[in-house]
């Protein structure tokens, strides 16, 4: 039953690398831009998903897993449902990005790069977004909000299920 | 736009022909900026709006047009939208404001006094975008096309006169003398690193080796700086255009442009743009009929700041870690897979057309001695009109934070410009006269880098900042090499303490100790340059430094630990406000009863100190001296009767 499974999540995860693999003719140059590509697709790169480029691309999986462990676009764990991100770039920074993310820390209850236990928020942080006239920015889920207040940020993440 | 691939100079003027004689130079068209900043304003809605409305209002065809263009550069005011042929610019334009513009100012004509930019000096109102302080003092050549393209439209780059630059260096001058302009122009690459884009490509032309690179670097990674993501969204066509002259004077017929991972919308247009260009045939095989191929790749980054340094940057581009390689070999020699590879900067790129088209002599009559034509920067933090200028070289910093900037809001005190990003320095009120160059910013322990200009005010402790940056370089690092994985962890935690009050004498000068270690060993310029922000801030305030380590004191009163929040029991009229906004409780009292700070729940947000109204500045910062205790339980506040 157990490998059933396992199998069946393996197909599932092979036929989206044979994808994203295909759509850059097995170019071995491009594993970069493939596991961009999966990792916006899974929101995480599972260690099947690795085995499985590192197989199809024929590039050794030390070197699928060098790559996916230096660049911060990628995670090697699961993350939130929704993400929230801090700009910490030097014009947020001189606007108070850092108390803007002590209270978030505090109200999410997470530390940077911390996922809560319901699976709910993941909190991280970016240097420089290239808004700097709105920071100090924090980006939920893509959407962008400037200077938010205490209870904006309550409506936020209350409405962010 | 035409379907037909062109293949003569003669069939591109007469496709500009064609899509000039079908625009009629008096028919408004309202053009709504939609960059970053703007977009996040929600201009994409107002966009659609407008284009909606002029449909409701029978205003479409030929009788006004809408279009989303790149970034203006006002970003303070978002959004923007500019009226043609007057040049109107309204700002801070709302979703409900645009049936209005539709009916009075396209379709007859009015100015629409409420939404016009307030001079808040003079108090008076600007119709015209060339008339407001910011616009009027800047010289927008490489930026100013931004403000007309739709970018995701080739015809707007082309009516503008777009790729006349290619067709004049494929037709009418050789290899040699595209070369030879660009030497003569004196342009410097403006990444930062300041080196001949001339001597560069001469170098990786005379290199031996098939087949040659040219690379676009947009892995823009300086924070507080955002001009070449606001050209690579705005005008991909104008970089496209300089990556193509430059590949034809280098004799490369592969590029790569490199995109930082976060820019989504810079990739998008990106993509759209060379789609649009090979169509037209500025790509591909046998541009313009010249017989010379070329065609170019685009590649997102993944986020690692290091990236950006060029041998980094070209190992991203081999599918590689992003680590840089010790130089004993340039890249313009020896690059992407041992290949010459010519990289330059967006900006740079987007400068090699107007070269072309207006000659080296013309290039040269702008700038200083050694810095020559005209820089972006992002004028960003503590000042009024923050957004994307571009000004001659040469102009001084004062000019640029208090002319085009507006000076520092709130009537605050100013404190330093940050320039040149991680690599830079902080510059104080003394040097504020100095015209910004390559040279002179570098004599004053800064650098003017690739345009970032972050200010600060009295607010902005100078220890925290040489912290904030050393941290960043601290997780940037690749820690290949030891002196600046090693040396940076040691600065971050020296810093760190100082900034909570455990600083010990010998701190300062282990700070100098570590960094001129750092300078001469490290293997990069992310390493040797890392420590730029802790020598100059002590070398302008060093008072400050020695405010933590000897007081415990935070002269800005902005490190954390030094800091303690308090509200002044006489001054307290228990509005609720900053009971309201506080995000963890931490502050007690009730109706016409004096609030107070529970220190142990404080986790020194800010927010009471800045929701506290002006007129009553009850609550108080107080670092280096003991905190008074909390009132007694219960004191009512006493109110003066109204008279």
């Amino acid at each position: 039953m157990v490998s059933k499974t396992k199998s069946k999540k393996s197909t599932k995860f092979s036929s989206a690398v044979r994808r994203a693999v295909g759509s850059y003719q097995k170019d071995k140059d491009m594993l970069i831009q493939i596991l961009l590509d999966l990792q916006s697709m899974f929101g995480w790169l599972p260690q099947e998903v690795l085995a499985e480029v590192s197989e199809q691309l024929e590039v050794p999986i030390t070197q699928v897993y060098q790559i996916a462990s230096y660049y911060k676009a990628f995670s090697l764990m699961p993350r939130g449902r929704h993400i929230v991100r801090v700009c910490m770039g030097t014009a947020c920074q001189v606007r108070g990005s850092p108390q803007l993310l002590n209270i978030i820390s505090a109200m999410l209850d997470l530390k940077p790069y911390e996922t809560s236990r319901d699976m709910r928020f993941t909190l991280e942080t970016v240097n420089c977004l290239g808004c700097c006239a709105m920071g100090p920015v924090v980006v939920v889920d893509d959407a962008y909000h400037s200077k938010p207040a205490t209870p904006a940020l309550k409506k936020i993440f209350g409405s962010a299920k | 736009m035409s379907s037909k691939r062109l293949s003569s100079a003669k069939e591109l003027e007469e496709l500009r022909k064609e899509i000039l004689a079908k625009r009629d130079p008096a028919k408004p068209v309202i053009t709504i900026c939609t960059g970053t900043a703007c977009q996040t304003y929600g201009s994409l809605k107002i966009y659609q709006e407008f284009a909606d409305e002029i449909k409701k209002q029978g205003l479409e065809g030929s009788a006004v047009e809408a279009r989303p263009t790149g970034c203006h550069g006002f970003c303070e005011q978002g959004p923007v939208v500019v009226i043609f042929p007057q040049e109107i610019c309204y700002v801070r334009v709302k979703l409900e404001d645009v049936p209005e513009i539709v009916s009075r100012t396209l379709a007859r004509g009015e100015v629409i006094e409420r939404l016009l930019y307030e001079d808040p000096v003079t108090g008076e109102r600007i119709a015209k975008d060339p008339e407001i302080p910011f616009y009027k003092n800047q010289m927008r050549l490489v930026f100013g096309n931004n403000r007309h393209i739709n970018p995701r439209d080739i015809d707007d780059y082309i009516a503008l006169g777009g790729y006349a630059a290619l067709s004049r260096a494929l037709f009418q001058m050789t290899p040699e003398q595209v070369l030879e302009e660009i030497k003569r122009s004196n342009l410097r690459g403006r990444g930062g690193g300041g080196f001949p884009t001339g001597i560069k490509w001469e170098t990786t032309r005379n290199a031996p080796g098939e087949p040659k690179y040219v690379v676009v670097n947009c892995d823009e990674g300086d924070p507080g700086a955002y001009m070449d993501r606001s050209i690579m969204e705005g005008n991909p066509n104008g970089v496209l255009e300089g990556l193509i002259i430059g590949a034809y004077a280098i004799g490369s017929h592969e590029g790569f442009i490199y995109v930082r991972q976060e820019y989504p919308i810079a990739y998008e247009n990106t993509i759209q743009a060379i789609r649009q260009a090979e169509e037209c045939g500025f790509l591909g095989k046998n541009i313009l009929g010249s017989g010379f191929d070329f065609e170019v790749k685009v590649h997102r980054g993944a986020g690692a700041f290091v990236s950006g340094e060029s041998t980094a940057l070209m190992s991203a581009i081999e599918g590689k870690v992003g680590e840089p390689k010790l130089k004993y070999i340039h890249t313009a020699v020896s690059g992407i897979n041992g290949r010459p590879s010519c990289l330059n900067n967006v900006e740079t790129w987007a400068n090699v057309p107007l070269i072309i088209n207006k000659g080296a002599d013309w290039f040269n009559s702008t700038g200083t001695d050694g810095s020559k034509g005209t820089k972006i920067f992002s004028l960003v933090g503590k000042v009024n009109n923050t957004g994307l200028v571009e000004v001659p070289m040469g102009m001084t910093l004062r000019q640029l934070i208090y002319d085009i900037g507006g000076g520092i809001p709130k009537g605050k005190k100013f404190k330093a410009v940050q320039t040149g990003g991680p690599s830079g320095g902080v510059i104080p009120e003394q040097h504020l006269d100095t015209p910004i160059d390559f040279d002179e910013l570098t004599k004053l322990g800064s650098m003017m880098g690739s345009g970032g200009t972050v200010v600060m005010d009295e607010d902005t402790c100078m220890v925290d900042t040489a912290r904030y940056f050393i941290s960043f370089c601290c997780e940037e690092s690749c820690g290949k090499c030891i002196p600046c994985r090693e040396g940076l962890r040691m600065l971050r935690e020296i810093l760190t303490d100082i900034c909570e009050g455990k600083g010990q004498e010998g701190d300062i000068e282990a700070i100098e100790d570590i960094a001129e270690v750092m300078q001469d060993a490290s293997l990069c310029a992310l390493g040797t340059t890392a420590a730029n922000p802790a020598l100059s801030t002590l070398r302008y305030f060093r008072d400050e430094y020695e405010a933590h380590i000897k007081e415990k004191r935070c002269p800005a009163k902005a490190c954390k630990v030094l800091t303690s929040y308090y509200i002044d029991p006489e001054k307290c009229t228990a509005c609720r406000i900053c009971f309201r906004n506080c995000p963890t409780e931490a502050i007690h009292g009730d109706k016409n009863i004096v609030h107070w700070i529970e220190q142990e729940k404080c986790i020194k947000c800010n927010t009471c100190f800045e929701v506290c109204p002006p007129r009553f500045s009850a609550v108080r910062k107080i670092s280096g001296e003991p905190l008074p205790p909390p009132p007694a339980p219960g004191i009512e506040v006493i109110r003066e009767k109204k008279r």
